[in-house]
């Protein structure tokens, strides 16, 4: 399975290497040229039928996780986090260190030891460490040396009816939509840009932009999922097994109406199951994509996904149907209408 | 001008939302300049032709405002804000969606502390008697303004969405009244400036301005217990040396003083603490624009009740003319 490969695979930010080397293999042959910009977008693409719009798709192939930050005396790792990591579900963790995918873990001082204060106060990351196993300062640094990257180690699984979990579901699923939208054609110029460096301010997605200057541009993400006990209904944001999300507005962007109500209408349509993000919190590549040239009429749909950012994300599959399905209806549809019909 | 600002203030125009007040403005300045466009974040750009400097005048016809989130089975709606919206001014105050439908703020009654006020705990209240009925008024994704109406008492005028209608107005008045100028002009009604300078990014891009001047309004320094600030009510244009977002060219600054002091205009300095304006997006466009500011003194900036002083609007009309009819670079 194309999302079990895609997490399988290491991508913090700034090192998203064998991510791009996979979806390279994934996509040759399945467009008409690629290439690989100084900062690491792959920019696929594919030529349309004649039309005149230009049309892009993005997700990032980056993930968070963690960097090398120093070395203890007795060869532990002291690291610093990648991307909006929460302190609190450290401790325990297993990670992998580096291209060498050297295991570790993420200690804490034991129960038995800790003062009552202690055991109450949150953990923060500059208190922790992690054990690669090292006996000395020396062979710490020989193998796992400063700036080197540190992923979750965490393995896919499907449960419940419909569920999987897995690391990096963020943003490796809009991975795998892109991949699934390059097998079909359209009318116009379509460019799927695999960006980098999402998780620590956005930062491929502006320079792919500027390259591509679209139209349109869909974004296709991993989006916060909060449907979970101890939080009100109304902050829920999306909830998990009703469809495809859309995103009015967050952080970073106001997407433009008419895309986001054209993308519902398709949806309905299309008998595709969707949601609107009902918070206003946290952010993606739209934010930059659409503020590039002369403007980019900008939306995101996404996946729902519990627990996002941390080794246990979770996901609907039916979700994700959802996502591809609607991503690929919209194109279509655009296809047909040989333009995104809106514009003021 | 007290009517194109009492125009211009009370339409509906939150960010992201600006069809309305771009309407407007549109039909109050298209039979006076060369021609109009909008680009695709929505910015309305009206340019008067020259053969000189072009120069971009920028005032955001956006507004703060909130956006429906969630409603719930009584029909009550949960909403986020829109730029910066505080819980404690929110609070009692009406709000209006674009199709005319009013609601009340109101808070979780159980919430005891006032500090613990955040917007989360806040509800709209549009008097429907469940989910169903409340739907058919508004729909998750409205947005809304908050209501404040306009009036004149002495010299100062009070209405919602000064910020920064009143610099929309200075622009249109100054439309009306173009100074002779071999300069090329390019007045500039932008949008998402409440959320992140956002429309004024994408219209600076498609000018390439040689310079830029923002018209927006600013905190003053007048009110009991509020920050040391020169800026007062009344106290003419200030003319911007910093904010958040980005620091004024020193030779656009300079110029400006000199302009106001060579012809009467009174001016205060403006070095604001908080917030910031469209030229922290605009100066860093392409190879980089000069940037300047002239800003409106106004109190109780992102409340309901916006005040500015007629006076002050005047002069920024002047100081502004001066500026683009005499700018040489």
């Amino acid at each position: 399975m194309l999302i079990k490969e895609l997490t399988d695979l290491n991508g913090v930010s700034g090192n998203e290497n064998e991510v791009r080397e996979f979806i390279i293999s994934k996509i040759e042959g399945l467009c008409d040229s690629y290439k690989v910009d100084s900062i690491g977008n792959i920019i696929a693409f594919k030529k349309g039928g004649g039309g005149k719009l230009k049309v892009m798709l993005s997700a990032h192939m980056d993930e968070v996780g963690f960097i090398v930050s120093g070395h203890s005396e007795k060869g532990f790792i002291r690291f610093k986090a990648v991307g909006g990591i929460d302190d609190r579900i450290l401790p325990g963790k297993k990670v992998i260190v580096g291209k060498k995918r050297l295991s570790g873990v993420i200690g804490a001082k034991p129960i038995h030891q800790q003062e009552r204060e202690e055991r109450e106060k949150i953990a923060k990351i500059r208190n922790l460490y992690i054990d690669i196993g090292a006996d000395s300062k020396e062979e710490a640094e020989k193998l796992a040396p400063l700036g080197e990257f540190i992923a979750f180690d965490s393995d896919f699984v499907k449960f419940g009816n419909d569920c999987i979990k897995a690391k990096a579901l963020d943003d490796r699923v809009g991975c795998a939509v892109l991949i699934e939208a390059l097998k079909h054609s359209f009318d116009f110029e379509l460019y799927a840009c695999f960006t980098v460096q999402e998780e620590v301010g956005l930062r491929g997605a502006q320079v792919a932009a500027y390259n591509v200057m679209p139209d349109v541009a869909l974004v296709i993400e991993g989006t916060t999922c909060a449907d979970v006990p101890e939080v009100d209904k109304h902050e829920y944001s999306t909830v998990l097994g009703n469809g495809a999300a859309l995103t009015i507005m967050d952080r970073t962007c106001y997407c433009d109406r008419e895309l986001v109500q054209y993308l519902y209408d398709v949806a309905v349509n299309n008998g595709i199951k969707v949601q609107y993000k009902q918070t206003t919190t946290g952010g993606n590549d739209a934010g930059q994509i659409q503020r590039t040239g002369n403007g980019v009429k900008t939306a995101s749909i996404s996946v729902p996904c519990r627990y996002i950012h941390s080794p246990v994300s979770v996901m609907s599959g039916r979700d994700y149907e959802a996502v591809e399905r609607l991503t690929v209806a919209a194109l279509y549809q655009m296809s047909r209408d040989r333009a995104f019909k809106g514009g003021w | 001008m007290q009517d194109t600002l009492k125009l211009v203030t009370q339409v509906f125009g939150v960010s992201g939302n600006e069809e309305d007040i771009r309407e407007v403005i549109f039909n109050e300045i298209k039979k006076y300049v060369d021609e109009t466009r909008v680009d695709a974040m929505g910015n309305l750009i009206a340019v008067k032709k020259g053969r000189k400097k072009k120069i971009m005048l920028a005032a955001h016809m956006d507004e703060i405002g909130i956006i429906a989130t969630f409603i719930d089975e009584d029909g009550f709606i949960r909403f986020s804000n829109i730029g910066g919206v505080s819980p404690f001014t929110s609070l009692g105050q009406r709000v209006r969606f674009r199709n005319g439908i009013t609601g009340t703020i109101s808070a979780e009654e159980k919430l005891e502390d006032f500090k613990g006020l955040k917007l989360g705990k806040l509800f709209i209240d549009i008097g429907c008697k469940n989910r169903e009925e409340a739907e058919k008024l508004v729909k998750v994704g409205d947005t809304a303004n908050f209501v404040g109406e306009f009036y004149v008492q002495g010299s100062s005028a009070v209405s919602k969405a000064m910020d920064d209608r009143s610099g929309c107005a200075v622009l249109i008045e100054l439309i009306r009244n173009m100074p002779k100028t071999e300069n090329e002009i390019y007045f500039v009604f932008t949008t998402q400036e409440e959320v992140g300078l956002r429309g004024a990014k994408t219209a600076a891009f498609g000018i390439m301005p040689d310079c830029a001047i923002a018209i927006d309004v600013t905190l003053t320094g007048d009110t009991p217990e509020c920050g040391k600030r020169e800026v007062k009510l009344g106290g003419g244009p200030a003319i911007k040396v910093k904010d958040n977002a980005y620091i004024a060219h020193p030779a656009i600054r300079r110029y400006l003083e000199e302009l106001a002091a060579e012809n009467g205009i009174p001016y205060t300095l403006e070095l604001l603490d908080r917030g910031g304006s469209d030229p922290g997006a605009i100066q860093t466009t392409g190879i980089g624009v000069p940037c300047g500011g002239i800003s409106i003194p106004c109190r109780g900036v992102h409340s309901p009740a916006e005040m500015v002083s007629l006076e002050d609007l005047e002069y920024c009309v002047k100081l502004t003319s001066l500026f683009i009819k005499n700018y040489k670079g």
